[in-house]
Formats: C-alpha cells, structure tokens, sequence
C-alpha cells in the first residue's frame, strides 16, 4: 500500500496561482469583506488580503483554500474556476433575456387623498383632464404588447386607479384576448388605495386573476396622519379592503407596502404587528423617495439614510424574533437582496440591477399618453423635469422607445459595473444603478456617491445582512431561507 | 450477507475457450424462453419435469459429488453450485467463465440494488476505495454486460453500473446505455463515474446523444480546493476536469448527482463543502453525504481516514441546513441517528443497500431504530463513542 502519496504531493506548488477579479471594504478594524466577481463574500484580515493581493500564499496555509473556494485565485492551466465564474455571471445577468416585463398604466391622476409624500396625485373631479382615454389605453397596450418577454405584467396605477375602473376592466379584457392570440402571458395588478373597492370590482379582480397591491403605513394614527382623505377613515378602508380582498381573492393575492415617514421611525415594531394582525406575509421597509410632493412638502429631508437604518435594522431585528418564536414572515427588501446574495437566479427588480430597469425593465404610460422609463420618471415630469420622458404613445413603437438615443445614454451612462465608487464596491453584484433617483438629488444619472443616500442606505442593508449571515448562526438560518425562497 | 461469486464445483458441456457465458435462472415452471435460460435444480426430484419443460441447460446447488446422477446427462450444459448460492431465484443472471470455473451473479430479479462492475480499471486510486481497482484487461466485463442487458425483467425500477471508472472506455459503455435504452426504456440506470471523462465535451455530447429516458450520473466531489480533492483521489489535476464535466452535463440539461464521503480528509471542511455546493452547484438533482464504509482501502488507511461522526457532527448540519435553504435536494447516507444532529434527521436515509442495517446492543432499546441506517455489515466497522440509545425525542 506504499502506492498512496501523502497530501503534499497534490500541493503542485510549481503551478503558480493566479488572481481572479475581486473587490474589498474594510469591514470592522482589522477586517476586510472581499467579494468575487459574483459577489461571494469572504472575510479576510489586513494581513491576509496583502498576502492574496501579492500571492504569497500556497497550499495548505489556510488562506490558499479560503481564497480557492471563494473563487479569489485559480491555478495556471486550470479552467473550472473561470467556468463557474462564467456560468454564473451569465445566470445573473439573464434577466436581461426578458425585456420590460413591467408595463404600468396610470389611468388616472386623480385621487381622493391627499398624501403629502404623494408622488403626483389630484384632488380634482375634471374626468376629462386627469384620466387616460381608451384610445391612449390601447394604443399603450400595442407598445406593451411589442416587448418581447413571453410573460408580462401589467400595473394599474394611479393617482386612484379605481375611480376609473371602467377603463381597467377594458384594458384586461382586450389585453387578455391578444395575448392569447399572440401568446403572451400577461399577469394584472392593481395598486390601489383600496377605499373604492366593492364587490364588483372584487368579483372582476378573482375572474381575471387580478392581483391588489395596497398602500398600509401602519397602526390606525400613523396611517391616518400619512394619508389624509375626506372623513379621516383611509386606515380603516384600507384594512377592511385587505380583508375582504383577502377573503374573496385568496391570501396571497393581495400584498401591502408601506412608507416611512419621520412619525414612523420610532414604531417599528407597531408597524410589524399592524401587518401581522392582518396575516400578511411580510413587510417591504421602505424609505421615502425624493420625487412628486414628497419634495414640494419637505417630507423628503426629514430624516437621513443612518435614521432609516436605524429603524430598518430595529425592524428587521423584531421581524427575525418573529421568526424565531415560529411565525413565518418576511421582509421582502432582505430577501430580494438575499436571492441576489445567495443565489444566482437572474433578479430584475427594477430598481437593483444593471443595466438598469428604466424602459429595459418597466415602461410607464402616463394618463396623457405619455412615456416614461419608470414610475419615478413620470413624477419628476410632473415637477417639470422630462429628462425620462421616452415619447408619446400616439407616435411611438416599442423599439423606438428602447432604442431610443435617451434612454441608451441614460443606462450605458449609469452601469454599476464601470461607474465611479460602483465599480469596485464589496456590493456591486447584488445593488443597482439608479439614475432616475441620482438625477433626481444630484442632477447626474451617475451621481457622486459619497454623497447619495441611496447608496447609504444599500451600504448598510448589505452590510447588515452580510454581518448577520457571518457572525449570527440563528439569523443565518431564518435569512437563507429567505434567500432560497 | 450474500455471497455474489464463487466457484463452480464442476461444469460440463462449456467451451473451454468459450467468451464468458451469461445464464438466466430458471425455477422450472414453464419452459425456456432464450438459449441462455438455465433450470435451478434443488433436488433431484425437480430433474424430470425441468426435462420435459425443454431445458438444456442446468444448475445443480450441491456440495457434493452428484453430478453422478444419470438423470443430469438430459442437459446439454450443466453447473454445479456450491449450496450457498440457493438464493438465486427466477429471473437472476450469472456470469460464467468456463475456463476457470468461476462464476458471479450478476443481477438478482429480487433486489432493488443491482449493480454491474463495468471495470476494475481506474484512473482514480482513493484512499477510501471499497472497490481497489486493478490494471487489468477486463474488457470482457462489457461482454457479458451486453449480453445481460436482454436478460433483465423489464419491470426492473432501477439498476447501476459502477467500477473501477466506467467511461474508460467510453464508447462501448455508452453504446450499452442505448441497450439500455432500447430494451429496458422503463428502468432508470445509475452511473457511478469520477466525471472526469466528461471535461470532453465529445463525451458529454455522445452521452446527451443516448436520449435514455431515465438516465443520471453520480460524482463524487470531495472538497471545494482542488488538492483536497486530488489527494482523496490520488491523482493531480482530477478536480478540475470534474467540476468542468459536471458543468458540461449540466449546461445539457443531464441529471447529475455529487457524492461526498465523509471521513478526516473531507468532513472537517463539510460545512464549506456544502456552501461551495450550494453556491456554485445548487443545479445538481441530489447531494449525498455518505459515512465512510470501512472496508477495502480504507482499512488500510484507516490512520488518515478514521474520524469520529459526532466530531463532524455540528458542521454537517450546517452543510445540510445551508444546501436544503439554497432547494438543493441533500441526503444523508450511512450515519447512525444518534450521531446526527436532530436537524439532519429528516434528510438521513435509512440505506442504500443490502449489506447494510446491521445494529448493535444500544439499538435494541432506541426508538429510533425503525428509522435508522444502522451499521454496515461489510468490512470493519468502528464504533464512534457517540453510539448511544435514543430514549424519547
């Protein structure tokens, strides 16, 4: 049996080894947080990232295998490393197979809140002006109908859209006729206030297939004072609407989202048990954005991107002691970051990614007939600022508004993979480019991030996770399971 | 445990030069459908009728001299088995080869485990192998495979072809596989393989090629770090043509599971493994972590192998916690209960094969037996200190 060689003889130290692209942070005072070009996070010391950088190391000192697995080095004349490098960067990035899957509707400006973050809402009885025509619906269905994603959705948005539901229920029927002619599957939401519904529009929601997207900001006060509306009532409309919906539509056809606003910072966990009570799945934590009256009203600046996280990390910790103590619930900002952190399925939310989703992941048909590359780009029209505008519906193909001169330079401009600061942070595989909102704050599609707060704000999401998933084996487990969903 | 080769106390009516001769057992019931049907004999009372049925060919089980009896001159060929063989039933096949008597069975119509050694040759020499491989020309293994093939009952689930490394000599194995196809479309086939033939990407496009309905291919991986990996295997540049031609089944959509062995040159690093697994792999159709069986080689390396269960028990668990999270499909294999962390129980599987399930004395009292892998019953097995009577979960 003197046939068997010992370990070192596989150590093969005359092959050299060789980088692998990677990038770093300082994570902690002696630690850095490297991550691969697929965004593998490894943790290193100072001295072990100096020793990887000069490749001064080798087979059996610990740091060969940690940089080995984690796809930091490979050896010369080796190929699996830089094929599963490759075949995972393709996996990644294959949402960019299936183009503008999104397609929102705003079918009418006008609404009977009056939020002051709303985004682009009027209190107005003038039909006429507000709403979107059926010709302008139809047309905007033609375009929709062009991207060619085998499976889209289309959005109802608003200002409210039920208080022109008539024209929802037009659209469904016309969109579901020629997309079986031309077969393409076609999925419906609504994103709706909820303070219209009744049952015929519940009874058109379950015979279509329509999901209800709702607006819930938490417990009855907070809710109230973030989303006035004649009679003081939208907390108590929305939750009989989430109910009922739930009820007649199944749990899981109806979703919430909530807004935080400075009165929400310090309930959090009020916040929580709101969705809890109502038996909802999860929660999306999000921050308000700098666009529509959420600017004119100054709510935007009322707290920065360390007070959101500080109130998302509260959250986030009481979501994982729910989960702990046997409830299933989720928060749906961590486990899309999760899926992109943990897995390589190919995720196109269309404010995290690059290229990004503005017209490649979402066109929005504003109720005018005009075009936007994303919902934000349509409220910053509304405050006079067009750079997202793409074309008008009447003139206008699919083509000519993805191919449009614009929007080209507006992505290749924004790409994370090659934007200063972008490009070598520990987090570009798992964050996105976001020019509507750098334009918006800075009036740069790149920006300077240093001084962005959506950048802040993706910093320490990312570096939270990451810390939980390394240093906390019971939040670990709850979190990958997010990420695996 | 069954005995799978033997000798032949006598063999009449064989061509001495004969290539090796494949027989299909018999009971006697009805009559011979296929020149290699052979009647089983266990007493002389059953010579007549088989007689009258038309056989022509016979297998006596004796241990002594009774190939005298006049009545066995009838059959054209004869073999006398040793009694212990009387397990063979209807249906089972033997490989004979009449040059030197001896004689293996190779597939029992009764056992959900079959398998078919393709060769001893290998280009692989792993410390822990339970089949040592040997230089040898044993191409005539393929032969009688081929042979076999049209023997099989068609209703067989599932069968394996194992080694020594099958693909050696690739285009013959893979045109068995079209056999496999064309005569037995409803039985899924097993390929224990180190993979390394498939870094070819001619390879992976004959096998793609077969269009076997119901065909996959188990590789074993042991580390995520090439030279680990190449020691347990013992041979330099393995990993990286392994991970290349699982890479290479896969972008062709071939069903592909990885087997890991766990023992002191892997399970320390089982919990990277997995996480290797799960994030470069995760497409895989099954993972399996597999206690080490203690017999052939890894007997005698038993100095570098030998490692106690409980004390890779805390980062196998979460191997499997993290591969189950990313929706690989994971299994367990050859692990006591009482060594697994209860968090593992759900994906540790009670056996693989037939000369497993032993138990020892702290079984008798565990309420976990029923559910248990139990000792193989194979080779030298060593007790981990962890071996203790689960009393109430």
């Amino acid at each position: 049996m003197a046939r068997f060689q010992a370990t070192d003889a596989f150590h093969v130290r005359e092959t050299p080894s060789e980088l692998l692209p990677f990038r770093f942070a300082r994570h902690g005072s002696d630690n850095f947080l490297v991550s691969n070009m697929v965004g593998d996070f490894v943790s290193l010391t100072g001295d072990e990232l100096v020793r990887l950088v000069d490749l001064r190391l080798a087979p059996g000192d610990g740091l060969y295998e940690k940089a080995y697995q984690n796809h930091l080095i490979s050896r010369q004349g080796q190929k699996a490393q830089q094929q599963i490098l490759a075949m995972r960067l393709r996996s990644r990035m294959a949402f960019l197979r299936q183009p503008s899957q999104l397609h929102i509707f705003v079918v009418s400006l006008r609404c009977e809140h009056s939020c002051p973050y709303c985004q682009v809402s009027r209190q107005s009885t003038d039909k006429s002006r507000y709403d979107m025509s059926e010709s302008t619906a139809n047309q905007a269905l033609k375009i929709a109908l062009e991207s060619p994603s085998s499976r889209i959705k289309i959005e109802f948005q608003g200002g409210e859209p039920l208080l022109n539901f008539p024209l929802i229920e037009k659209i469904v029927h016309v969109a579901k006729s020629e997309g079986a002619r031309i077969g393409k599957k076609i999925d419906f939401v609504i994103t709706s206030n909820l303070a219209l519904l009744d049952e015929n529009i519940l009874a058109f929601c379950k015979a279509h297939d329509v999901l209800l997207s709702t607006s819930l900001d938490g417990p009855a006060v907070l809710h109230n004072k973030n989303r006035p509306r004649p009679g003081g009532n939208s907390h108590e409309l929305a939750v009989k609407g989430i109910r009922r919906a739930q009820e007649v539509l199944g749990k899981e056809r109806v979703g919430a989202l909530m807004t935080t606003t400075e009165a929400s910072l310090n309930q959090v966990e009020e916040i929580i048990d709101e969705y809890v009570t109502l038996e909802l799945d999860g929660i999306f934590l999000r921050p308000l954005s700098p666009y529509g009256f959420a600017v004119k009203t100054k709510q935007f600046h009322r707290y920065d991107a360390n007070e959101w996280l500080e109130f998302y990390e509260r959250g986030l910790r009481y979501i994982l002691d729910l989960n702990h103590n046997g409830l299933q619930f989720f928060e749906f900002y961590a486990s899309l970051v999760l899926k992109r952190m943990l897995s390589d399925k190919p995720i196109g939310y269309v404010d995290l990614r690059s290229p990004a989703g503005i017209g490649l992941g979402a066109l929005v048909y504003n109720y005018d007939g005009k075009v936007f590359a994303s919902d934000e780009g349509r409220m910053l029209a509304e405050m006079g600022d067009n750079t997202f505008e793409l074309g008008h519906v009447g003139d206008a193909t699919y083509r000519s508004l993805v191919l449009s001169e614009k929007l080209i330079d507006l992505i290749s401009s924004s790409l994370t993979q090659c934007a200063p600061e972008c490009s070598d942070c520990v987090f570009e595989s798992h964050c996105g480019a976001d020019p509507v909102y750098h334009h918006a704050t800075q009036n740069d599609a790149v920006g300077l991030k240093p001084f962005s707060e959506f950048c802040a704000r993706q910093k320490g999401v990312m570096g939270l996770l990451v810390r939980l998933l390394q240093e906390s084996p019971r939040d670990a487990a709850i979190l990958r399971q997010w990420g695996g969903m | 445990m069954l005995a799978l080769y033997g000798t032949a106390a006598e063999l009449r009516g064989f061509d001495l030069n004969q290539a090796p001769h494949v027989a299909r057992v018999r009971s006697g019931a009805t009559g011979p459908e296929n020149i290699a049907d052979t009647v089983l004999l266990r007493s002389t009372k059953e010579i007549e009728p088989a007689v009258n049925a038309g056989f022509t060919a016979a297998i006596l089980l004796s241990d002594g001299e009774a190939s005298e009896l006049s009545g066995l001159n009838a059959f054209s060929r004869l073999m006398v088995l040793p009694k212990r063989f009387d397990y063979l039933a209807e249906g089972d096949i033997l490989g004979v080869q009449p040059k030197t008597r001896k004689f293996r069975t190779l597939y029992r119509r009764a056992s959900k485990h079959n398998s078919f050694l393709v060769t001893e040759r290998c280009n692989h020499y792993c410390l822990m192998c339970s089949q040592p491989p040997r230089d040898i020309d044993d191409r005539w293994i393929l032969d009688e495979i081929r042979a076999s093939i049209p023997l099989m009952d068609r209703e067989t689930r599932s069968f394996a072809f194992t080694g020594g490394e099958p693909l050696l000599d690739w285009q013959d194995f893979i045109s068995i596989l079209k056999d496999c196809r064309d005569l037995l479309p409803n039985t899924s086939v097993h390929v224990l393989t180190n993979g390394r033939a498939f870094a070819r990407s001619e390879i992976v496009s004959k096998w793609t090629g077969v269009h076997h309905p119901n065909l996959s291919v188990g590789i074993p991986l042991y580390s995520s770090v090439d030279h680990i990996h190449d020691y347990v295997v013992q041979a330099r540049g393995a990993f990286d043509e392994t991970v290349l031609g699982i890479l290479k089944l896969k972008d062709q959509r071939q069903r592909v599971e990885i087997r890991v062995v766990l023992h002191a040159a892997t399970a320390p690093r089982i919990r990277e493994t997995c996480q290797w697994l799960a994030r470069n792999l995760p497409f895989v159709d099954h993972v399996a972590l597999m206690g080490l069986e203690n017999t052939g080689f890894a007997l005698a390396n038993q100095d570098v192998l030998w490692i106690d269960p409980v004390d890779y028990a805390d980062g196998l668990a979460e191997g499997v916690d993290i591969l189950a999270a990313a929706k690989v499909h994971v299994s367990v294999y050859n692990l006591q209960r009482c060594l697994l962390k209860k968090s593992v129980w759900p994906y540790a599987v009670q056996s693989i094969s037939d000369w497993k399930n032993g138990y020892v004395e702290q079984c008798d009292v565990c309420i976990e037996k029923p559910r248990c892998s139990g000792f193989f019953t194979s080779g030298r097995p060593r007790q981990s200190r962890g071996i203790s009577s689960i009393l109430s979960t």
